[in-house]
């Protein structure tokens, strides 16, 4: 590895332009090493220490029967992973993740491109409206949690303002349909800003002469929209799809303070579970299996982004 | 929405009022879409100045007929909140300092200094990004552990700024220092300048707009971490502001509304005045940091 990075050098010399670097190159090449291995030491010993030890100690934990309440430590191979296929609960867990996932992904992005496509003009207060709409991406997540667990409480604001029209509102967070739609509006409000404005600057990059061509051709809006505004962001749309989903995959504060996962495990989301089982019931050698699977389930993401973006977007920059 | 002006210039007076109207219907779509998102921070400033009879009044109450600061002084009384908002702010501002350096340093050495390994490093260290937080909490939960930093605000400190969520801002200023043009340095060098110096005097001036970048996303990421503290501390005294938050209860478990929604308001309201002072930035870091996630 060293060696050919190192013969692989002078060959790259000569393109760069002037081609000053050919003097005294011995000396102040090794010098720059020296000087590059410092420099990225930190972030690089960091990555080593606090994700590559802990990855391997994950895969170590997992063979394990590890309780830290009972005090029990034992190798058990394969046991821990076994128990993800006899494991009760976990088809409701990923069910639930599965679902605040998918439900998040449609309300964000639709939500956040009908606000661009409403502020992609030349109005005035356009820009106080984005600032309205991307506010609660500033806002400290529990503080905002907070705020959505007492408006949705059986007696908090939103069922007092129902009752004001003669609405008698549900017991949001203790009802499962209701519960997860809760979780997922308080994420999609808190966050739509910031795909929002994504999606407002890949508008303003599709070049003008498309729709005027368009319209001048008599194209309706909802052509216009699907064959040139769509294709044209359809990168963007991607990146936020993929970004939305594996954001939606790490949601724990708000389950943790909305709905503690309940009622039942209707919003026991994976990351929520992984907490429980570790954190709550002491089982790390289980946690750590389900840590493994919810790598995977990003790292499976992040490859399908890789290749979606390879074949199926048509327009890349 | 638009108008669409027909061939229809003799009715200039009709025309402008159809343009007055559509006016009017796009402020009116836009404010009550404005609603779930301002609505929740109006509630929870107001009714942290509510007395706990007032918080379920019906009607509910949209500003407070009974304006009372007791529910600000509770918090004070019932957690050492002055020393929790003190843990937020110092590891906050440690963490940003930490990361704005080591990301720097790390970003310019991966843009600008060839040397044996760098891409495969670069590769490794990108691994960073694939890696959500819960994953690793359980291992990091042991290693300090085994180190005696659990119940000190270490863990914390030490992940964020060297671990996973520095790779974002690294990635972020090698890209920036990509961008910039090499004849500068180059010049500096001739000079007689070393790196560090290059680095330091030459290129981290050029670099303001991404370290404002960087120093947003990391402040903002620090401050709401909750999963972290939750794991890694222990004691009151230690709390930072997001665990502090949802500890607001009565003797018997009961949530004290009016209080909590109080220390919801200072820990929100501060970065909020900040936000609207210094929005282009915000969006623009946020938006770009988000980008390249």
């Amino acid at each position: 590895m060293t060696l050919t990075a190192v013969r692989a050098l002078p060959s790259r010399a000569p393109a760069r332009p002037g081609g000053a670097p050919r003097r005294r190159p011995h000396r102040h090449r090794r010098q720059d090493a020296l000087v590059g291995y410092l420099f990225i030491a930190p972030q690089a010993l960091g990555i080593v220490a606090f994700v590559l030890v802990p990855l391997g100690l994950i895969a170590y934990y997992s063979a394990h029967e590890w309780n830290v309440l009972a005090g029990t430590f034992r190798f058990v191979g394969t046991e821990n992973f076994e128990r993800l296929f006899t494991d009760p609960q976990l088809g409701g867990v990923l069910q639930a993740t599965t679902i605040f996932s998918i439900a998040l992904v449609i309300a964000n992005l639709t939500l956040a491109l009908v606000l661009a496509l409403l502020l992609n003009r030349r109005m005035r207060g356009v820009g106080f409206f984005r600032t309205v709409f991307f506010s609660p991406v500033v806002v400290s997540l529990v503080a905002w949690t907070i705020v959505w667990g007492f408006l949705l409480q059986a007696d908090g604001g939103i069922n007092g303002m129902l009752a004001t029209i003669g609405i008698e509102g549900p017991n949001w967070l203790r009802e499962g349909p209701t519960a997860m739609a809760s979780v997922v509006i308080v994420q999609v409000f808190k966050n739509v800003g910031l795909n929002m404005v994504l999606f407002l600057a890949a508008l303003q990059g599709v070049p003008h002469e498309l729709f005027e061509a368009a319209r001048v051709d008599g194209a309706r809006p909802s052509t216009i929209f699907w064959r040139i505004t769509f294709p044209m962001i359809s990168p963007t749309i991607l990146l936020t799809v993929i970004i939305t989903i594996v954001g939606s995959l790490q949601v724990f504060a708000q389950i943790a303070v909305l709905t503690q996962g309940g009622p039942g495990t209707s919003t026991t989301v994976l990351v929520y579970y992984l907490f429980q089982q570790a954190f709550q019931f002491g089982k790390f050698g289980y946690g750590s299996v389900l840590a493994i699977l919810l790598f995977l389930i990003v790292l499976v993401l992040t490859i399908v982004q890789w290749m979606l973006r390879r074949k199926w977007v048509f327009h890349e920059n | 929405m638009r108008t669409e002006t027909a061939p229809d210039v003799s009715r200039a007076s009709r025309r402008s009022r159809r343009r007055t109207l559509s006016y009017l219907a796009f402020y009116a779509t836009m404010t009550v879409l404005a609603v779930p998102f301002v609505f929740p921070t109006w509630w929870m400033i107001t009714s942290s100045f509510k007395p706990i009879t007032e918080i379920f009044a019906f009607p509910p109450t949209l500003v407070p007929e009974n304006p009372t600061i007791q529910p600000f002084l509770d918090v004070f009384a019932l957690q050492p909140f002055a020393q929790q908002y003190w843990n937020s702010a110092y590891i906050a501002i440690v963490v940003t300092i930490g990361t704005m350096l080591v990301s720097s340093l790390a970003g310019y050495a991966f843009a600008r200094i060839q040397f044996p390994g760098a891409n495969a490093i670069f590769l490794v260290v990108l691994v960073g990004l694939l890696i959500p937080a819960e994953v690793t909490i359980v291992p990091l939960f042991q290693m300090f552990n085994g180190l005696g930093l659990i119940d000190t605000h270490w863990p914390i400190i030490l992940v964020s700024t060297f671990g996973a969520p520095s790779v974002l801002t690294t990635f972020i200023m090698r890209q920036f220092f990509l961008s910039l043009p090499v004849e500068l340095e180059e010049a500096a060098r001739l000079d007689g300048l070393n790196r560090f110096s290059i680095w330091w005097r030459i290129a981290m001036p050029l670099a303001r707009p991404a370290l404002a970048a960087v120093a947003i996303f990391s402040f903002l990421h620090v401050w709401n971490l909750y999963l972290e503290p939750t794991v890694y501390l222990q004691s009151t005294e230690l709390f930072t502001l997001p665990v502090a938050l949802t500890r607001f209860t009565d003797a018997y478990g009961g949530a004290l509304w009016n209080v909590q929604l109080a220390a919801a308001t200072m820990t929100a309201v501060p970065v909020l005045l900040v936000f609207i002072v210094a929005q282009r930035q915000f969006v623009e870091g946020l938006a770009h940091t988000g980008l390249k996630g």
